[in-house]
């Protein structure tokens, strides 16, 4: 069946099988190979994409629910040839080692502070907890995502 | 000695000591990396496996006609097929053979028995269910020692010679010198334990697209390869290629941790069934088949007694292993070494005498035996020594620390050989536990352990003071499948000063392409920025045995900085001519020469590497590159002291981490941003399997850790908080005084985690807990029930 | 991985879905959050021939408070319920219950109504449902009915809707201010289900004594176990340690856990009672606006 949805501000339409898995969709009829599948039962979110706003596992949806929906990837997070802050400081943290779970994570982290600016490690952590990552034990990537959410205060101290 | 490392460079130069941000990581984190999955070639079909849903049976018929008929569905491949080219079985990494589709029997639940290659990943996996294979069930063996019963069933039917289950016997050691110690011995302390089934379970599975030119015969076999050089010389041997028509490229590695060194069956009919179509075929596991099929880890069943003295000391070593290798022996290991480098059993403490004998038995499990964040046995190894310790010296009545610092070897006793042949390069066992001491306040931790707890939890804190051996081999002792066991460099610098350097290695999250080209910067004065570094395309890269038991920086790194300093030379004549000076009258400073006592009077590396394609003397060769093959002249012996403050609820069985320190002496730092993050790492994996991770088996021999429902890996909400420290002891025999790192906690840290819990525990009578220390096993112990598994 | 082929329709209304509904019959699932039909179908565990995808129908996505209960649509998320300040003020066991059920990610997707549908005795929701006594809403073409919870939930992955019904809502008892309620959950990790799972419900007289007590455990038995001999020996009694640990051995008593690698049976029904009465300690505390 026919869908139109929007990655990344990009609007899209395309033919596919109900059956066929979002992340698979994202992956293989858009040519967006930066969302990843780690797992068969929505266990490590290497696929986590945002719908709507909000972070799901594209591997536990169909393509066909995406349907009139906007989805961020994380080839959309670059804005204006900028980094985004969680980017940033995912590099300057050393937030990443194979950078296989690192879009779902950076994904997370981007929903989370746009919720919550400020999070505690605790918050930082519980927010995670539906991703796996075998590389860093965690301890960076809470690193990042704590210094990025202090980078954005200061930009929005100086934008305002 | 510990030191500590100064940098010589400046920080932007980014040579050996600077904590550089990672150049691989721009591509990470836009989501522009390349892993195999990512990978699509046109006309490319898809192949999905058929696996045995039993653990032991005879195949009796397998009838794949309404496969066959599906629509979209190219080829349907059985074991009979794959015999009439001679591949139904290939050779394992441990001199065993491996089916590659089941012909005769299943010997494991999820075994590859056919495999369906179609236009489209949804279809390959439809017609699976076109296929039907009937199955005489055999009782399924699902133990090693039960493997070992009189009148077993014989797994292995098929090997000509083999009557029984067992698949090697070996020993390392002096059995007549361990037997007199424990003669002497006031006091015999005992072990039984078992290291757990585990599986490295990277987050990216494993896969292959083979993409055969059914023109010109060529093969490029894109595949996730810790060792592409080893897999492309191993394809031509089976599949019969020859090999110069055969590119291995492993692309971006999605985490390793050893899954990625064996070659699989599904690899295997891959490329038969490109060979055979004329079309590139994928095939990517699901994580349900990378964890019930490919390489598996540890499943060792150890004994271990310590003979020991009423006043504390350490007089020898016995240790036992029976170890479950699953239908197949194909443990990735030097070929002299049946059971790895586990007789770097002695760990960090000096006495006379030890003796190790292993046996291994074929089980209905899916073979491997992979070094899983390892150097082949080594973790097992750690675990059994530092266990050991803590038992004997509560047994003492000493504290497990005292002990320690009681029988450590002592710093003037390096090079020290080891009473199982092992020469420890460098090592100061003392100062990395006490400064492990004094940064979590162990004396502080002893008092409040024994003050009342509020809620009745308990608290206990584990010591592991481990060594390690790593960076195989040297070339005399160590070889795989016959390959020894060097790496190379190659480096070329650029006419305008930039360079590119290639390796034999593979990095899956490393960061090699960072620390590489910060030890070129060390030794050649060219920014780190400026330096490619180039792995996994054997086409345009030196042989190499790959990455893998902590290799790369003791091997390929030492290659990096040979062939670094031998361009160098070269470049002082270059210089020594620009100069109009004699190259004896050239000081060298990072990315520079000069005339002695002239400062001012002196060429920048780019100015030399221009003049060596522009402005070279009559009678000198042009260009400025080299290759060196390191052959290294001892293996590493990374080590370090951790400690772990736990606190158990005996109501629920349920433990946390409270507090941890990692003390680390892995030589010199090349990038200590990167150390620590592959120490964090590893202390993570180490607690997951203390805590969950691990794969059992029922009676039947069905997988129960096949998904990561069942095989448990930590998040970050249970992943503990972890502060790390230093010391610094070079390793006198490598370029850097480097020694690899990237094991080092996975190997120390699983040990200092069950201590904790034991510690907290001693008092109410529990002596072990086997791993993982779940919370039912924890109730189990405090209450003396018995529980199974 | 890859799930096998289905027919997939995405109704606008519940009318629609219905509709669709009758016309499939048995052959027909309705995806609501799909967080545990997925990855069955993607395992081939589940191969429903036709889906009836209810994520369009934005009337089913709402917490509200009508006449003394919560309304739950059937579109609410597990993270609403996190959320929801209503659940917060209005249903202390849920509120407790709802940061643990599977991930976050998961939670985002995944819904409240679903999950109780799933009849899964792993799941945490039916235990909460089972200790507050709620009422599950189903329509079909021919009508509403109102299901209590503990008829609802018939066995292992079984409830007991007609054909052609769907559930569109879950009602639950309002907690009033001398009510609390706990949910305590042992599982390994974030995401695994629960090796025990006791949700506890109190609301006390004007004398401080108990005026309606909920139990129910989740993973001890082939449905989420309703602890009725304890919930009727509590009422009436002072609340206190005592009394938790007497209802905490009738739960240990009649709760049926298998063995397997998540523990022995014995250890499990050890959890079963401390837990039960760590639950009532904290359903006590909040009930007396300790907390």
């Amino acid at each position: 069946m026919e869908i139109e949805v929007t990655v990344n501000g990009v609007a899209y339409r395309r033919d596919t099988e109900p059956r066929r898995l979002l992340v698979d969709f994202i992956r293989t009829e858009l040519g967006l190979t930066g969302t990843h599948i780690g797992c068969d039962t929505t266990s490590c979110g290497a696929c986590t994409v945002l719908f709507d706003g909000v972070p799901v596992k594209s591997c536990t949806m169909f393509a066909v629910q995406a349907d009139g929906h906007e989805l961020t990837t994380v080839e959309g997070l670059r804005r204006n040839g900028e980094l985004s802050p969680v980017q940033a400081a995912f590099k300057e943290h050393h937030g990443l080692q194979c950078g296989f779970c690192t879009p779902g994570m950076m994904l997370v982290a981007t929903a989370l502070l746009s919720s919550n600016p400020d999070p505690t490690e605790e918050e930082v952590r519980w927010a995670l907890s539906g991703n796996i990552c075998r590389c860093t034990g965690y301890t960076n990537i809470v690193e990042a995502i704590r210094s990025a959410a202090a980078t954005m205060h200061e930009t929005a101290g100086v934008e305002s | 000695m510990t030191t500590t490392h100064q940098p010589a460079t400046p920080f932007e130069m980014g040579g050996i000591g600077h904590s550089v941000r990672r150049k691989e990581d721009d591509r990470f984190i836009q989501g522009a990396g390349r892993y195999l999955d990512d990978i699509q070639l046109p006309g490319m079909l898809h192949m999905a496996i058929l696996r045995s849903p039993i653990a032991h049976g005879r195949i009796l018929s397998i009838d794949t006609s309404e496969a066959e008929a599906t629509d979209g569905v190219v080829a349907v491949v059985t074991g009979e097929m794959l015999a009439a080219h001679g591949l139904a079985w290939m050779p394992t990494l441990s001199g065993d053979t491996q089916a590659v589709l089941a012909t005769d029997k299943v010997r494991y639940q999820g075994q590859e028995v056919a495999a369906v290659i179609a236009t489209d990943p949804y279809v390959a996996r439809d017609a699976l269910s076109g296929i039907f294979v009937d199955y005489e069930e055999l009782p399924a063996i699902t133990s090693p020692q039960q493997a070992l019963e009189p009148g077993a069933v014989l797994i292995r039917d098929e090997k000509e010679g083999q009557t029984d289950n067992v698949a090697y016997t070996w020993e390392a050691g002096d059995k007549a010198a361990t037997d007199e110690a424990f003669a002497k011995a006031d006091l015999v302390v005992t072990l039984d334990t078992h290291y757990p089934r585990s599986h490295p379970a990277p987050l990216e599975t494993c896969g292959v697209v083979a993409d055969v030119n059914p023109a010109t015969g060529e093969a490029t076999i894109y595949l996730t390869s810790q060792a592409p050089h080893a897999h492309r010389t191993l394809f031509a041997i089976v599949a019969g290629l020859p090999e110069e028509k055969i590119r291995v490229v492993s692309p971006d590695i999605g985490g390793g941790f050893g899954n990625k060194v064996p070659i699989y069956p599904g690899y295997v009919v891959a490329t038969a069934a490109s060979l055979l179509i004329g079309k590139p075929v994928k095939w990517v596991e699901s994580r349900s088949e990378n964890l019930i099929s490919t390489g598996f880890a540890r499943d060792f069943h150890m004994h271990g007694e310590l003979a020991l003295t009423a006043d504390g000391r350490i007089l020898g070593l016995r240790a036992s292993i029976l170890s479950d290798q699953g239908a197949f022996y194909a443990d990735a290991q030097p070929t002299r070494f049946r059971a790895g480098l586990f007789h770097i059993c002695t760990g960090s403490y000096d006495f006379g005498a030890a003796h190790v004998t292993a046996k291994g038995a074929f089980t209905n499990k899916a073979p491997g035996g992979v070094a899983y964040r390892c150097s082949f046995r080594v973790t097992e190894a750690s675990y059994l020594i530092e266990r050991l310790v803590q038992n004997a010296a509560y047994e003492l009545g000493m504290d497990p620390a005292e002990f320690r610092l009681k029988n450590f070897i002592r710093p003037e006793q390096f090079p020290y050989l080891s009473p199982t042949g092992f020469v420890y390069d460098s090592g100061d066992y003392h100062t990395a536990l006490r400064k492990a001491m004094e940064m979590i306040d162990y004396e502080g931790w002893r008092r409040r352990q024994q003050e009342p707890h509020p809620e009745g939890k308990l608290i206990g804190i584990g010591i592991a003071s481990f060594t390690e051996v790593v960076g195989a081999g040297n070339s005399r002792t160590y070889d795989i499948a016959g390959l020894k066991m060097i790496d190379s460099a190659e480096l070329r610098i650029h006419p305008t000063g930039k360079a590119i350097l290639k390796l034999g290695v593979k990095s899956q999250g490393q960061g090699h392409e960072t620390t590489f080209a910060q030890i070129v910067a060390e030794e050649l004065g060219i920014p780190f920025e400026d330096v490619k570094v180039q792995e996994g395309d054997t086409d345009n890269t030196p042989y190499g045995l790959g990455t893998y038991a902590s290799r790369s920086t003791p091997v390929a790194g030492a290659a990096t900085a040979v062939v670094a300093r031998q361009i160098r030379e070269k470049a002082r004549k270059l210089a020594a001519h620009l100069l109009e000076a004699s190259p004896d009258d050239l000081e060298w400073e990072p990315g520079r020469f000069f005339v002695r006592g002239v400062p001012d009077k002196g060429v920048t590396i780019q100015e030399v590497a221009f003049a060596a394609y522009t402005n070279f003397p009559e009678g000198m060769e042009a260009g400025l590159e080299g290759v060196h093959y390191y052959d290294p002249p001892n293996m590493t012996y990374p080590f370090g002291s951790y400690i772990v403050v736990v606190e158990v609820d005996p109501e629920d069985g349920t433990w946390k981490v409270l507090d941890m320190v990692a003390v680390d002496d892995c030589g010199v730092r090349i990038n200590p941003m990167i150390v620590e993050g592959q120490i964090t790492g590893g202390l993570t994996e180490g607690f997951a399997k203390a805590n969950m991770q691990w794969i059992t088996f029922d009676e039947n021999g069905n997988c129960i850790g096949s998904n990561f429902l069942d095989y448990l890996v930590p998040t970050a909400w249970e992943a503990p908080r972890f502060r790390l420290g230093e010391t610094v002891t070079p390793s006198p025999h490598h370029p850097i005084g480097a020694k690899g790192v990237g094991e080092s906690a996975t190997v120390g840290s699983p040990a200092a985690y069950v201590n904790a819990v034991i510690d907290a525990l001693w008092s109410k009578g529990v002596r072990n807990i086997d791993m993982p220390v779940l919370p039912h096993r924890v109730w189990g112990a405090l209450n003396g029930v018995e529980v199974a598994p | 991985m890859y799930p096998p082929a289905f027919e997939y329709a995405a109704p606008e209304s519940v009318e629609e879905a219905l509709d669709r509904l009758a016309e499939v019959g048995d052959e027909g699932r309705i995806l609501a959050g799909g967080q545990s039909l997925i990855p069955m179908m993607k395992l081939r565990l589940a191969a429903p021939a036709h889906l009836i995808d209810i994520n369009e129908i934005a009337e089913l996505a709402y917490i509200r408070e009508v006449n003394g209960h919560l309304a739950i649509g059937a579109l609410t998320r597990h993270a609403d319920v996190v959320r929801s300040e209503v659940v917060a003020g209005g249903c202390a066991t849920m509120a407790s219950a709802a940061p643990w059920v599977a991930d976050p990610l998961v939670r985002n997707r995944g819904t409240v109504c679903g999950s109780v549908a799933h009849c899964d005795p792993e799941g945490d929701w039916n235990s909460v449902m089972l200790a507050v006594g709620a009422e599950v809403v189903a329509r079909s073409k021919q009508g509403e009915r109102v299901i209590p919870i503990s008829e609802f939930v018939v066995d292992f992955f079984t409830n007991s809707l007609r054909p052609g019904e769907m559930v569109t809502e879950l009602r639950v008892p309002r907690d009033d201010d001398r009510s609390g309620g706990a949910y305590l959950k042992l599982e390994r990790k974030i995401g695994d289900y629960a090796t025990v799972g006791v949700a506890a419900h109190l609301r006390l007289d004007e004398q401080g004594r108990i005026a309606r007590a909920g139990l129910a455990l989740t993973s001890v038995g082939p449905i989420n176990l309703k602890v009725t001999e304890a919930e009727e020996m509590m009422v009436g009694q002072e609340p206190g340690d005592e009394l938790f640990a007497e209802a905490a051995q009738i739960a240990a008593r009649t709760c049926e856990p298998t063995s397997d690698v998540r523990g022995p049976a014995e250890y499990k029904r050890s959890v079963v009672a401390a837990y039960t009465r760590r639950a009532f300690g904290r359903a006590l505390a909040g009930a007396r606006g300790e907390t």
